[in-house]
């Protein structure tokens, strides 16, 4: 007994100590102080200096967070609990979340840098007059390939990923609607279709593609075509950038029937607490050289016109990931379908996975 | 016992604990898998489940976890037998028990470089001249890490109850003119046959709910009921479809739970016989 009382007292003295040791470094950090904001964004989407940079200039600390899906964001938001000052949800999110009320309007007053962004990138369908969202990020989803490894495949059209040549080489993302989208693209349907019909013969047309799918991944896929495993991956133009960055013999392509135009956007959820913070963080992201900077670290195409003139030429002449507005005809955003139509995306999904050998 | 009132209060922790822990949340599980998207009551996620979809996925489900348990088994009665046949068994077994420390990701992210295709194993297979083979993203794969991942927890209780086995019954049953397989079948395997059950149990049942490893060493080729609830709560926000699919991965747990730790009659119970 006497043992057990000791045992006991020691684990609460030594967890006493952590705790107050954990309080000490945190105050250190500054945490605690009342100037803060709670950025939420996804994994590697910023170039950490820029937050350090961030907290010097404006005397705000930033607690980071980042999460891996626009759909556990919302929950995590949903929810409440932290009070996530800003937030990047991808378009059809920021359609959902205004939905659900979980956003503040924006007051622009506040952001007198919202002239920076490239005015063809403003007032789009899923956020009328930018209410609620200013674009952080754009890009595509094309295919990312490396001839080395391939015998002179092009990808001009979506019709080449059901090419026998290509059996058990495949990666595709692990996403309904990108993997879909290929299949309604190849059709020349819309990638938002919501007829039954349209979306079978999608399926049924994906179907045949299962012989040269060689697995259905996340984020891994960087790395397996950075070393050489992967040789053919559906992916997003910026995961594209980043494995060009580490292995110049990979290209990335938009096949020509069309892809999808998508938008990662800056929001303040409403479950914010330094609303002054937040918004200085914005028009600080917003900022051209700050923008440049960014957009030079994460890869993606920044929408923010005046910050191309602090790029590299050769970043920004790159059709592949600056494509001209004329490309860009043939780009469709997504626009939320409702949970429904989501449903039967991703039952149809599940179905082609469920045949894949 | 007497009905001390005092012992009930000693209850109370445990009572409210497994009410909370426990009980709530199955019935929010339960009580969610009858609503549809709109929240309207239905047991249309019900019928849904019957569907070819999910059915198809329960029944390969049910087949990966069988898989698994079986080969986890296969490995883990001999390894147990022979550990406690060592000098200093108890150095063995935590040697055997190190790696569940680890965490699951890590170990996981790990079989992702040893079988790639520049990795350690294809580097030998390329020596020994078979040539490189596509290892990751297949079902040998995924089977082959799971196993390696089970398998300390098949060990434990297999170990722990062949360890208790009084080595003079062997010597009776040899004196009998019993041969090895003959002592084997009706000494050894009978008084061991509650630690292989729970064994099972505590195999098959994970087995059924795996979820990362499906993604990342079976690119999503295998696809488990754990998979599929993941994937309604997080991707399709379908939280009554989500529900429905646990509420049966719950019942089908159930049922393994009764199948596995009923006694059988006459069979001799675990522990040193006095």
């Amino acid at each position: 007994m006497k043992g057990i009382i000791s045992g006991a007292a020691a684990i609460l003295i030594v967890s006493f100590i952590l705790l107050f040791a954990n309080y000490q470094l945190e105050n250190r950090q500054g945490h605690v102080g009342k100037d803060t904001i709670t950025v939420y964004n996804w994994g590697e989407y910023i170039d950490p200096d820029l937050l350090k940079q961030f907290e010097e200039q404006e005397g705000i600390k930033v607690i980071y967070e980042t999460f891996d899906s626009n759909e556990g964001m919302m929950g995590k938001i949903e929810q409440g609990g932290t009070s996530y000052d800003i937030s990047i949800p991808s378009e059809y999110a920021v359609q959902m979340m205004e939905e659900r009320n979980l956003l503040l309007p924006l007051d622009f007053s506040k952001i007198p840098n919202f002239r920076n962004i490239d005015p063809y990138f403003t007032d789009l369908p899923f956020d009328p007059n930018n209410k609620y969202s200013i674009p952080y990020f754009w890009g595509t989803v094309g295919i990312a390939y490396n001839p080395t490894l391939l015998d002179g495949q092009t990808f001009e059209s979506w019709e080449s990923l059901w090419d026998a040549s290509l059996r058990q080489k495949l990666i595709l993302v692990d996403s309904a609607r990108e993997v879909l989208g290929v299949s309604l693209n190849s059709l020349g349907y819309s990638l938002n279709s919501t007829s039954l019909q349209e979306l079978k013969e999608a399926t049924d047309k994906l179907e045949t593609m299962g012989p040269n799918v060689k697995a259905v991944i996340g984020d891994e896929v960087t790395q397996l075509m950075i070393n050489n495993e992967a040789s053919v991956a559906l992916t997003w133009s910026g995961q594209a950038a980043d494995m060009i960055s580490e292995n110049e013999e990979i290209d990335y392509i938009v096949p020509k029937e069309g892809s999808n135009l998508w938008f990662d956007n800056i929001v303040i959820p409403k479950t914010a607490a330094n609303i002054e913070g937040a918004y200085k963080f914005i028009n600080f992201m917003l900022d051209p050289e700050i923008a440049a900077q960014n957009a030079e670290y994460v890869g993606y195409s920044t929408p923010n016109v005046a910050a191309l003139s602090f790029m590299d030429e050769e970043i920004i002449k790159d059709e592949r990931f600056y494509p001209d507005e004329e490309a860009r005809e043939h780009l469709e955003v997504y626009e939320n379908l409702g949970l429904e139509t989501l449903g039967v995306y991703n039952e149809l999904f599940l179905k082609f996975k469920m045949g894949l050998r | 016992m007497k009905n001390n009132p005092f012992r009930l209060i000693y209850a109370v922790p445990y009572a409210v604990w497994m009410l909370l822990f426990v009980l709530a949340p199955i019935l929010v599980v339960v009580y969610y898998s009858f609503f549809d998207l709109s929240g309207n009551l239905t047991l249309g996620n019900y019928r849904n489940f019957f569907s070819s979809v999910y059915f198809k996925l329960t029944m390969s489900s049910f087949w990966y976890a069988f898989l698994i348990t079986f080969f986890s088994l296969v490995i883990s009665y001999p390894t147990a037998y022979f550990l406690t046949k060592t000098k200093h068994k108890q150095l063995w077994l935590l040697l055997i028990i190190i790696p569940s420390w680890i965490n699951l990701l890590l170990k996981t992210y790990a079989f992702i470089g040893l079988m790639g295709l520049y990795g350690p194993i294809n580097a030998f297979l390329e020596t020994i001249g078979i040539g490189n083979q596509q290892i990751l993203f297949t079902d040998f794969s995924f089977v082959f890490v799971s196993v390696y991942i089970f398998i300390p927890f098949m060990i434990l209780p297999i170990f722990n109850s062949l360890d208790k086995i009084n080595p003079a019954l062997l010597d009776a049953s040899k004196d009998l003119g019993a041969n090895s397989w003959m002592t084997f079948k009706r000494v050894i395997w009978p008084m061991t046959i509650d630690g292989v059950k729970s064994g099972v149990q505590v195999v098959f049942i994970p087995a059924l709910s795996l979820f990362m490893i499906t993604r990342l060493i079976a690119g999503n080729k295998v696809i488990t009921l754990g998979t599929a609830i993941e994937q309604q709560f997080l991707v399709t926000q379908n939280w009554g479809m989500g529900s429905t699919i646990a509420v049966f991965l719950i019942i089908f747990m159930f049922l393994i739970m009764v199948l596995t730790s009923g006694k059988e009659r006459g069979a001799p119970t675990n522990g040193k016989v006095k």
